[in-house]
This record gives C-alpha cells, structure tokens and sequence, in this order.
C-alpha cells in the first residue's frame, strides 16, 4: 500500500475536556455540566466533525486541598475516564478517544485490559495518558496507601508500561493467546491476558510529565507528549531536547508527536480578539483566585490581602502541605520577587500580576491569523500539533471547529477527511509490530 | 412482615457471549432485552477466562440503548474499591441512572497471580470484603451531597465544601479518604447485585445487596432462601422490602413449544454444575415464572440464556410477551432509572443534613 505522503508537515489536533482548574470558565452562562454526559458527546462530536486526531480526559484522583480544606473555586468533580470514553464510542466513529490514567494507583493487568477493551469497542481508537503524579496525600484513596518518589513512580511507569505491551503483544494476530510470565522490580506476576491483540495492537501511549526522568520515559516510551511548553521559542528547545532522545532508543522523529495544550482565542478583529482574551482571564483569575495563587507561592494563609492592592513585603514560608494534589514545584522565593518586580515596574495589582504571568499559551488573533501561527508553529518545529484547551463546556470549540479548520484545511495544513479508522493512522504511526 | 403480595414481576437476562470483543453483538443483544422492558441485563466478569472488562462494555451500550438497566460484573479482591466506585457511578452518569453493580470475588491463586499483589483466600473472608467494598462504595457516592455545585458567583465559589465529605473509611484491607471524585449520581446508589447462593456471600447480600440473586431449583427452595434473606435484612436494619430476590436460572430453549422433559414437571429447571437450568419452550418457561411468582417465593428472575441470540429472542418474544398478555409483566417502562423498574426508592444522602439548622 502506499500512504501519499502530504506535501508539507501536518498539524495534530487533539481536544481536552475542561476542568478542575481555573481554566474553565464556569460563572459564563454557556457553561453547562461538566458531567452529563452531554456535555462530553457535544465536546468530543465537535472534535470529530473538526477532524481532531483525538479527544482528551485528564484524571485526578483526590480533590485538591488548600489550606485544609477542599478547594471549591475551580471546576471539581468528573467521571472516570475509561468508562466515558467507552460511552463515547457509541456516539463518534472516528476520532480517538484518550484517557489519562495514572500508572502508580493502577495494576497493569487490570489497566491493560481496560485499554485493550476500549480499543475493540472502538475499534481502534484507544489511547492511554500514562501520568505518574502521586502523593500521600492521594495514596490515601488506595489500597497501597502513600507511597514513591519521583525516581520510583517513573521506574514503575516505565516497567508498567512495559508489562502492558507484553500483554497486549500475548495474543498472535491470528488469535493465540500465549501465557505470559513478567518479573520485574515492581511488577512479579503471570497467567493467560483475557483480551485477544487490540485493533491497533497496541493503544497509543502519551505521556504528560517534564522533567528529565519524564522526558527520557517519554522518548524510550511514548508516541505522543502532552506538554505545557507552548511558547514558539520554548516550544523549539523543548522539540529538539526531545526528538534529540529518540535515537538511542532506536526510533526516529516520526515516532513521537509532541503536543502542547493551548488556549486559543478568536475574533473578527486583532483588537476584539485581544479583548476577549482578557476578559476571559479576568474571568479565569478571579480576586480569589489571584490570592489562591498568591498563596500557592507564599505557602502561607494571605486572606487578608486585597487582591486589588500590592504584594505582601516579606519572603515566602517554605510549606509544601498548604495545598495538596497540585504538582506546583521550582523556587518560590524567585517567584515571588519575579512577581513584586513586575508589579513594582508596571504598577500592578496582585490580581493584575497574577493575570499577567500565569496563562498558558494561547492564540489570540483573527481566525486568519491563528490558523497562520498555528502552521507556523508546526512548521518550525516547535510542535508537532496541539492539544486544544476550550474555557468553556461544552460549547469551546465550536468555533474553532466552524472557523479556524476549514482555513488549515485550504492552506493544506490539515486533514480535510480521516484516512484511516484508527487513532495510530491519524497521527501517522505505525502499527507496533507483534512479537511473533 | 410484608409479603411480596401486589408487587410487580422483575425480569433481568444475562447477554454474556464467549469470546465477543465487538461492541455491536452487545448492542443488540441489550436492546432485545430493552424491546421486551426487562429491568436490567447483566454481564458476567473475571479476570481469569476470556472476555472484555464487563463495565466497559455496557458503558459501551449505554448511549446506543433508553430504557433498560446495566448491571456488569466488578470483581473487588483485586481491583481498587476507590477506583471500581468511581467507575460504577460514571456508568450510571453515562446512562442516566441505569447502571447496576453485580460484586463477585476472585478467589484462585491463578487470579491472584495475574497481580502479584496478595496470595487467594477463602471465599467467605473475601464475601467479608465485599461488604467493606460495599460498605465504602456508598459512602463515596455520598460523599457529595447533591446540590454541592452551587456555582456561586458573588463568592467565586464552584462547589460547597460543606457538602463535600471526607469518608474517612478503615477497612480490614484497605482505607479510603475521600471524598470521591465523582459526584453524587443520578440514582444516588447504583444498584447493587450479589449472588447470594451460599454463606458468607449470603449474609452480605443480606446485609448490603438492593437485588440478590438465589439459585434454586424449585419455587419453595426459592422462597426458603428468600424468607432467609429477608430475615436476615432485617436483622441487619434493613427493611426487607428494598431488597429484591430474584431466581437465577441458565434456560436453554431451543426445544420448541414445550419441554422436552417431561420428567421436569412441565420443563421445571434441574440442577448443574452451572446453576439450575431450564430446558423447554417459551410458553412453559412463562408458566414456570408467572407460577413461581404468584407462589411469592420470588420477586422475579435472572435469565442467563444458553445461545445468546437465539433464546434471548425467544424469551422476549414469547415468555416475556405471554407474561404481558396475562397482565403480569410491564408492557413499558414507566420510570426512567434502574432503581425505578424495580420499585427501589432512590437513597437518602447519610451526610446531608435533614431540616432546620446546619
Ligand atoms: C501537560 C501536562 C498535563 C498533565 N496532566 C495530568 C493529569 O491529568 N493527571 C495527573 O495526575 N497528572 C498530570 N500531569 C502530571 C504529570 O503526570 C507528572 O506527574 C508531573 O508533571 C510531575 O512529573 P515531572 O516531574 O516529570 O514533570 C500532567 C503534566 C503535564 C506536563
């Protein structure tokens, strides 16, 4: 068969779901459930009608806590992935269907057949965000309590995710299943894997996690990183950091899409558009919000500081238990002074600072000139697509859908119809080959 | 004591299939149960023989099917009793509050191998754990109370806090904080379904079950474990009457209009190795059930058919729709959720606060 090799390099779209966290614009009136499963059909058939490569759900698996208490301010509460993207089959045909699922509270014969089931009842759209993010403070949910640090939960990560390929590659393509024996450091177990090879063989593997133990995972591991680095100049150091791993795990840079989550923001003019975008962070970074955040650096109870005013005088108190289930890592004390110098040189409040430094990257502009920035972006190797993060359920990217596509389309940048049925054929990978 | 007098007839079928990994068989198979308004089908489930993560199947069906009631299996010796409640309420989110929850335990070393986490036990200390996974699965789903989304504007606040719960649960096996991360759902509590055939498994289903499923081989036998039951309930607290028993049988109707044993008094199920099993025709199987039940040894029955396709066909066809005819079996659904089909009230949230002053 030959595959007709587009002329120029192609954007990968994938679509997140919002929320649990202050992404999500829920005081809008368009803001509808971040539940019914309505909300998640609109979502991900838009996506689909978009010809998105596939439909993203984080997971956390504690409510977030500050100050003791269970955080209330941003969007809580969500279904467990796998069993809505299972239900999304039902109402998509071709769009993949990607769940993040964490690697250190889950067993890898169970988590194995799950991603393998979803990806006979979808017929090949199955894939699987291993995230590793853990604590005490959400080990206490489990059976195995609190427990490993960082070094451990990527070597666990590693090994899981070794342990699953050797199930999924248990069964022949003609339909043997052979025992299967691992013995790891983490893992020692054996027996008869209960689902024949999945339709892609293997679900895909993203990865979401940046330091270097989760970039090197990433390289020897995944097919797809879902990373923050979003900016055109951070986006290209971190292209090159990561596709530079690839080689000594034997694999080219084909074999790993790198896809930052982005905001994006339209408007029929440069300055409406501009406009919205700031509303919409005013919205995102309420005054409790900016003193939220402002706490979240501090380590230390500031409720009594008026986010309309300036920044408390002193340094922060190293006190990493005021908010848990929030990874929020790097030097507090560089934080907070980088802060207190842009507000003392712009002359801006807590909340104005706050707005003005914690966005992740967004696309802002006319739909002409995102569509442009986007393919830039792609073209210069800062990304190899994008993982879209709507501020509004369930109705977020409709527009971008009805707007911005149909102009990657024209400009060659982007699928105008699906190629293939799988989510290994949308993002260009092939098919793992089965160890015979 | 009240008796099952005037309650209506509830029907369940099982559409396990050997070695189906495709959602569509699954689909239709649901939705000839659904076209015969049976209450709810049931998908059997373990880790050690072929097959499909059961829940995932039926979340599978749920958008493709109305009306009818899902109810996988979920084993609980292995799995995570935090990440398994989490999985059951989104099925009944995705279903709009259909789905049930059959708790089975594993309890062969092969199983235990698959893991490597704990060696097997005997199944009456693990029927003991089911109850804890029972136990901490309703707390969490009603760790959010139900109205704990408020999207308060004026004070920029997404949920009540106050309405949210630390369960704080310490099991003999394991310990769950809370709260879930799953909001309460549509039912409240999914239904719970335990097979309640010996031992300690029937003191749990007793103790904790909203469905019990009895093997039995003859109405009284049926209804000497259901008087058991009940009986039991209510030593546990319970009010007897929100715990239904209904009788398993394996049917195989391949055998024209009647039974093909006549030795079985008119196609009376005998038993097997894989429970009881009626063989016969639709029309006496009808007999067997409208007899049974105007017996008030049961509440109704759990069906598991021999060839999927072919006796399920016919039991929706024929069985269910004699049943109809004489008046005894719904001829729609008049309620929308699981618990409604089987005239189960939707539970009261233990935490939130009743009346008056918080
Ligand atoms: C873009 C991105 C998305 C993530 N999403 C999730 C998530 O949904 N759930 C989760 O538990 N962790 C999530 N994580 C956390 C990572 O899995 C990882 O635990 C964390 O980044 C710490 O690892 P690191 O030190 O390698 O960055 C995400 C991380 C990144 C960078």
């Amino acid at each position: 068969m030959t595959v007709r090799r587009p002329s120029r390099k192609q954007i990968h779209l994938a679509a997140h779901f919002p929320g649990v966290n202050s992404t999500t614009v829920w005081a809008d009136p368009r803001s509808k459930s971040q539940i019914a499963f309505s909300s998640f059909e609109h979502l991900a058939r838009t996506a689909e009608r978009g010809r998105f490569d596939f439909f993203f759900l984080a997971e956390g698996l504690r409510l977030r806590e500050h100050k003791g208490r269970i955080h209330d301010l941003d969007v809580v509460g969500r279904p467990e992935s796998l069993t809505v993207l299972n239900a999304l089959a039902a109402v998509t045909e071709r769009i993949g269907l990607a769940a993040t699922v964490n690697a250190t509270f889950n067993e890898p014969y169970e988590l194995a057949r799950r991603l393998a089931t979803l990806d006979h009842l979808s017929a090949g759209r199955a894939a699987w965000n291993v995230v590793t993010s853990s604590d005490a403070f959400t080990g206490e949910n489990f059976r195995r309590g609190g427990y490993l640090d960082r070094a451990d939960r990527y070597s666990r990560a590693a090994e899981f995710v070794d342990v699953a390929r050797e199930l999924w590659d248990s069964w022949t393509p003609d339909g043997l299943s052979r025992p299967f024996a691992h013995r790891g450091q983490h893992f020692d177990i054996a027996g008869e894997f209960t689902v024949p090879r999945s339709p892609q063989g293997h679900p895909v593997v993203i990865q979401a996690g940046d330091s270097g133990e989760g970039r090197e995972f990433a390289a020897r591991t995944a097919d797809v990183i879902f990373t923050r680095h979003g900016t055109l100049e951070d986006g290209r150091a971190f292209y090159a950091d990561v596709k530079g791993r690839l080689a000594k795990y034997g694999r080219s840079e084909d074999d790993l899409k790198i896809m930052p989550g982005v905001g994006v923001v339209l408007g029929d003019t440069a300055a409406e558009a501009e406009e919205r975008a700031a509303e919409i962070r005013r919205q995102q970074v309420s005054p409790q919000n900016a003193v939220l955040a402002l706490e979240q650096i501090w380590g230390t109870d500031l409720s009594s500081y008026d986010p309309d005013g300036p920044f408390p005088d002193f340094d922060p108190v190293p006190d990493s238990s005021l908010t848990q289930g929030r990874t929020r890592r790097g030097d507090t004390v560089a934080m907070a002074e980088k802060w207190r110098a842009l507000s003392r040189e712009k002359g801006l409040s807590i909340r104005q600072t706050v707005i003005e430094t914690s966005g992740r990257q967004s696309f802002i502009g006319t739909p002409e000139a995102v569509a442009a920035e986007l393919e830039t972006f792609v073209r210069q190797d800062a990304a190899d697509g994008f993982i879209l993060v709507p501020h509004l359920t369930p109705g977020g990217l409709d527009e971008f859908v009805d707007r911005v596509v149909p102009l990657l389309q024209e400009r060659g940048a982007f699928r105008t119809e699906y190629r293939g049925t799988t989510l290994r054929s949308h993002l260009g990978l092939p098919d793992p080959a089965g160890k015979g | 004591m009240t008796s099952s007098h005037g309650r209506g007839l509830h029907l369940a079928a099982a559409v396990d299939q050997r070695s189906a990994y495709d959602a569509d068989s699954y689909v239709e198979l649901a939705r000839l149960a659904e076209s015969g308004g049976l209450d709810f089908v049931t998908l059997d489930d373990t880790f050690a023989r072929p097959g499909p993560d059961a829940l995932a199947v039926l979340s599978r069906v749920a958008p493709a099917t109305g009306r009818i009631g899902l109810v996988p299996t979920v084993t609980v010796t292995h799995t995570e009793p935090f990440q398994v409640q989490a999985a059951v309420a989104t099925l009944d989110w995705v279903s709009r509050g259909r789905a049930g929850w059959r708790l089975d335990v594993s309890t062969t070393e092969g199983e235990a191998r698959l893991f490597g986490r704990r060696h097997a036990a005997p199944a009456d200390a693990l029927w003991a754990e089911v109850g804890e996974v029972a136990e901490v699965a309703a707390q969490l789903w009603d760790s959010w109370e139900d109205d704990a989304e408020i999207r308060d504007t004026a004070t920029g606040r997404f949920v009540d806090r106050d309405r949210l719960h630390h369960v704080d649960f310490q099991g003999s096996e394991f310990s769950v904080k809370g709260p879930s991360i799953v909001p309460r759902p549509p039912q409240g509590h999914p239904v719970r379904v335990v097979d309640a055939t010996e031992g300690q498994a029937r003191r749990t289903a007793a103790r904790y079950a909203d469905v019990a499923l009895v093997r039995a081989a003859s109405s009284a036998q049926a209804g000497s474990v259901r008087a058991e039951l009940r009986a039991s309930a209510e030593k546990f607290g319970r009010d007897p009457d929100t715990l239904r028993v209904l009788a398993s049988l394996v049917v195989d109707l391949g055998d024209g209009e009647h039974a093909a044993e006549p030795g079985h008094g008119g196609g009376g199920p005998r038993q097997t190795a894989h429970g009881p099993l009626y063989r016969g025709g639709p029309v006496d199987l009808a007999e067997l059930i409208a007899g049974w039940h105007g017996d008030r040894t049961v509440d109704g029955f759990h069906l598991t058919p021999v060839e999927p396709r072919r006796d399920l066909e016919r039991l929706v066809n024929g069985t269910v729709a004699l049943l109809q005819h004489r008046g005894l079996f719904r001829t729609f659904y008049p309620g929308s959720t699981l618990r409604e089909h089987l005239g189960l009230a939707r539970p009261a949230n233990r935490y939130a606060v009743t009346g008056g002053a918080s």
